[in-house]
């Protein structure tokens, strides 16, 4: 920054930290440009976010956002959440306990001879399946946390990686609870 | 009857009816023709025909404000709604009740650039607290309903019912408002037990205690205003209100300290600065109230009460947090002081209010009188004192150095009296929802009180006056400079008065008269009493234009990037060094 805030330094100097949120909507027009206006307008990071109807005989969505930033801020991302009308609730993942996390990746791969190989046997590792192939690539599926795709993806760069797809973090809250806002 | 087909413009306003709406402000075109035949048809529900979108919305405010009731408003397509834009912004700003009807091309137009189209829903959705495009008659009913629900509840805020033309002038079956709780939005109107009795038991155990009451009073009603009032005297506790908040604790009380905040009283930001428990009542510590935020209030304990989970921690961390309703929590307050009999320390007490009235002996709101031209303060001061024995009093306001004198200088005892551009500050603002607010109340005095420049952004709103016979007053302090811009300039920039000065100003007697009104000029102090008592008793709209001293600067203020400790004030500024050039930056 070139000139400090006249607001003031920061006075809870505290970490910038990632959470995972889970916020079921009402699946209608709109919900979720009212959630990414929200981020943008106020300037929030959004690191990934994924969507879909979970509930189809209520019309409820889950939407899994993974943002960053202090306390502060993760505290007043939430209530700004919760302060939108279709929003049934707001979970913070991170911090209510133990949850798992998972992502989805394709990855297509190009090559042959010993670099191919050499693919299939990472692959293999990873516990990634090859969904698609021809003599010259593969597209590997692999699930995992986003730290295990991550270190996938570093390993298949020299191997020949030429595209990429992911679907961002989904994330659920372990034991038998279920999110509060949803009737059964 | 709910097997009775109706068409779409009929369950608008049906539903209008049903929702207690007695006045909408609106402005007719294309796509909403169907509702303006439906209008048309009836004498139930009153139509109020602006001159430009933005006043309906003003309008709408004003009425909401000043009645308690949501405010509705009526537009067309297109450039229709994004003319509502700015007025919808400045109610969600400052939470003020609204429902805007904007039409719509017919759905299967949506997305082709047709005609007076616009994506309203989208320019909207940050403007609003909630917005609907109706796709199907079948939603329509609900959806209407539901606007006012979510408009009143919670934290009031205007909410946009997007219609489309074939929605409208198709058929459904009507279905009246109904007490089903909304699926996922209910706000928590009764505040916590244990964080209540915790709250008291911070409060009894200050020795410089300072009670921060805002707009969410008002909002809350006349009771709550009637509570903090209760609670205010059972605790003998000084109290200071924000621009919003004025009028929620009566002005003429000993324990009110005045605004705070930028333009506010010496007293009440010392008092903010120096006390050891603080209690936020429906205010939203927005930058204009904390100044620099490292060194807001820096030694006290803050409890928050607001209804807005979002406003708690949003820019100072509190120590405790309250969410509910005002009145409901002030309620709960009183009574657990009563039952707890909480006991203050009178001493510290004492000495507290002790070291407040030394500050109040510095007397802030003083400024050099002059008997050749008339200072601003003093039209002000001569406004209130003419019109303080009468019974009902509302006062709008534009933006800018008026509006603070105004806020300084006017002394408000009841809630509702008082409407102005808060959170956006709204240039032209005024002239509407003093329209607005004389819709509400027929027999009432209304003066809006302006300036030369911003009463020129919805001058046309004079012809709605004129039409509906709405007899509001506009009080012009004219110093032929748009003030706030050209005191920043000076302080701030050298004194490069860069577009501040307003040339070839239209003759606003001629102006008034114009548009139907009475115009009257005063430029003599000596005669500014009787422009005044001429203005209030001539039975039209009058804009009196009082020319006042044009360099007039607006004191006491927190300079930006200063702190409540750092004020400056009109006797003793250097103007050249007023603000350190890092404060600059802030607006």
């Amino acid at each position: 920054m070139a000139t400090t805030s006249i607001y003031g330094e920061n006075p809870y100097k505290e970490d910038v930290r990632t959470h995972t949120i889970s916020v079921l909507v009402d699946n209608e027009p709109g919900v979720l440009a009212r959630v990414i206006g929200l981020f943008s307008g106020r300037g929030y990071n959004i690191e990934s976010l994924t969507v879909a109807e979970t509930r189809h005989r209520q019309g409820l969505s889950r939407i899994t956002i993974v943002t960053s930033g202090t306390h502060m801020i993760i505290e007043q991302i939430k209530a700004q959440l919760g302060r939108l009308v279709p929003v049934h609730s707001v979970s913070d993942l991170t911090i209510e306990g133990p949850s798992v996390s998972r992502e989805l990746a394709l990855v297509k791969v190009d090559g042959v001879g010993e670099k191919r190989v050499e693919a299939l046997r990472i692959a293999d590792i990873f516990r990634a399946r090859a969904v698609d192939a021809t003599t010259e690539s593969f597209v590997f599926e692999i699930v995992g946390d986003t730290e295990k795709l991550d270190a996938f993806v570093e390993l298949m760069k020299p191997l020949g990686l030429v595209d990429l797809s992911r679907t961002g973090v989904v994330a659920i809250a372990r034991g038998p609870e279920s999110m509060a806002g949803q009737d059964n | 009857m709910a097997n009775v087909e109706m068409t779409g413009s009929e369950i608008v306003i049906k539903a209008l009816l049903d929702q207690g709406v007695e006045v909408v402000f609106g402005y007719p075109g294309g796509a909403v023709l169907p509702i303006y035949d439906e209008i048309f048809k009836q004498n139930k529900l009153r139509h109020v025909l602006v001159r430009q979108e933005g006043g309906a919305v003003h309008a709408a405010e004003g009425y909401a404000r000043s009645s308690g009731k949501v405010g509705c408003v009526l537009v067309t397509s297109g450039p229709g709604a994004t003319n509502a834009v700015t007025g919808l912004l400045d109610a969600m700003m400052d939470s003020v009740p609204l429902v805007c009807l904007t039409g719509q091309v017919p759905t299967h137009l949506i997305g082709n650039d047709a005609f007076q189209e616009a994506d309203t829903t989208g320019i909207t959705r940050p403007c609003t607290k909630h917005n609907y495009l109706v796709k199907s008659i079948e939603d329509l009913p609900r959806i209407m309903h539901e606007a006012f629900y979510v408009a009143r509840s919670g934290r009031p805020g205007p909410v946009v019912i997007d219609l489309p033309k074939d929605v409208l002038m198709d058929l459904g079956a009507y279905t009246p408002p109904t007490k089903v709780k909304h699926k996922s939005y209910n706000p928590v109107v009764k505040g916590d037990t244990a964080a209540i009795k915790e709250a008291v038991k911070m409060l009894s155990k200050a020795k410089k205690p300072i009670i921060y009451a805002g707009g969410g009073v008002v909002n809350s009603g006349p009771g709550a205003s009637q509570l903090l009032k209760q609670f205010t005297q059972l605790t003998g506790f000084p109290i200071t209100l924000t621009l919003m908040g004025l009028g929620a604790y009566p002005a003429s009380d000993k324990q009110f300290l005045g605004m705070l905040g930028m333009h506010g009283t010496y007293e009440a930001n010392m008092a903010m600065h120096d006390c050891d428990v603080m209690v936020a009542i429906g205010a939203r510590f927005d930058d204009r109230i904390t100044g620099r935020l490292d060194a807001f209030s820096p030694g006290s304990k803050k409890i928050h009460i607001d209804i807005d989970p979002s406003s708690i921690n949003k820019s100072v961390a509190v120590d405790l947090a309250v969410i509910g309703d005002v009145a409901h929590v002030l309620e709960d307050m009183i009574k657990v002081w009563r039952t707890s009999q909480a006991k203050v320390d009178q001493k510290a007490l004492k000495n507290w209010w002790k070291q407040i009235d030394d500050w109040r002996a510095k007397d802030c709101l003083a400024y050099q009188q002059d008997k050749k031209v008339i200072k601003p303060q003093l039209a002000i001061q001569r406004l209130y004192e003419l019109t303080k024995k009468r019974k009902d009093v509302y006062i709008t306001t534009e933006v800018g150095q008026h509006q603070m004198w105004a806020a300084q200088h006017f002394k408000f005892e009841k809630p509702n009296h008082w409407m102005t551009s808060g959170g956006l500050g709204t240039m032209g603002y005024g002239l509407p929802a003093a329209m607005g607010v004389q819709m509400a109340h027929p027999d009432a005095l209304v003066v809006d009180i302006a300036g030369e420049a911003s009463i020129l952004m919805n001058i046309q709103e004079m012809a709605t006056l004129a039409q509906y016979r709405l007899p509001v007053k506009v009080f012009i302090l004219n110093n032929q400079y748009m003030g706030m811009v050209r005191q920043w300039q000076e302080l701030l920039h050298g004194s490069r008065y860069s577009e501040s000065y307003m040339e070839a100003l239209p003759d606003f007697v001629k102006l008034a008269e114009s548009f139907g009104g009475v115009g009257l000029r005063v430029t003599d102090p000596a005669k500014l009493d009787d422009a005044i008592m001429e203005m209030i008793e001539t039975d039209n709209s009058v804009i009196l234009d009082v020319a006042v001293s044009p360099e007039e600067n607006c004191f006491p203020m927190i300079p930006s990037g200063a702190a409540h400790n750092e004020m400056i004030f009109g006797a003793d500024v250097d103007t050249e060094n007023a603000i350190a050039e890092e404060g600059m930056v802030l607006v």
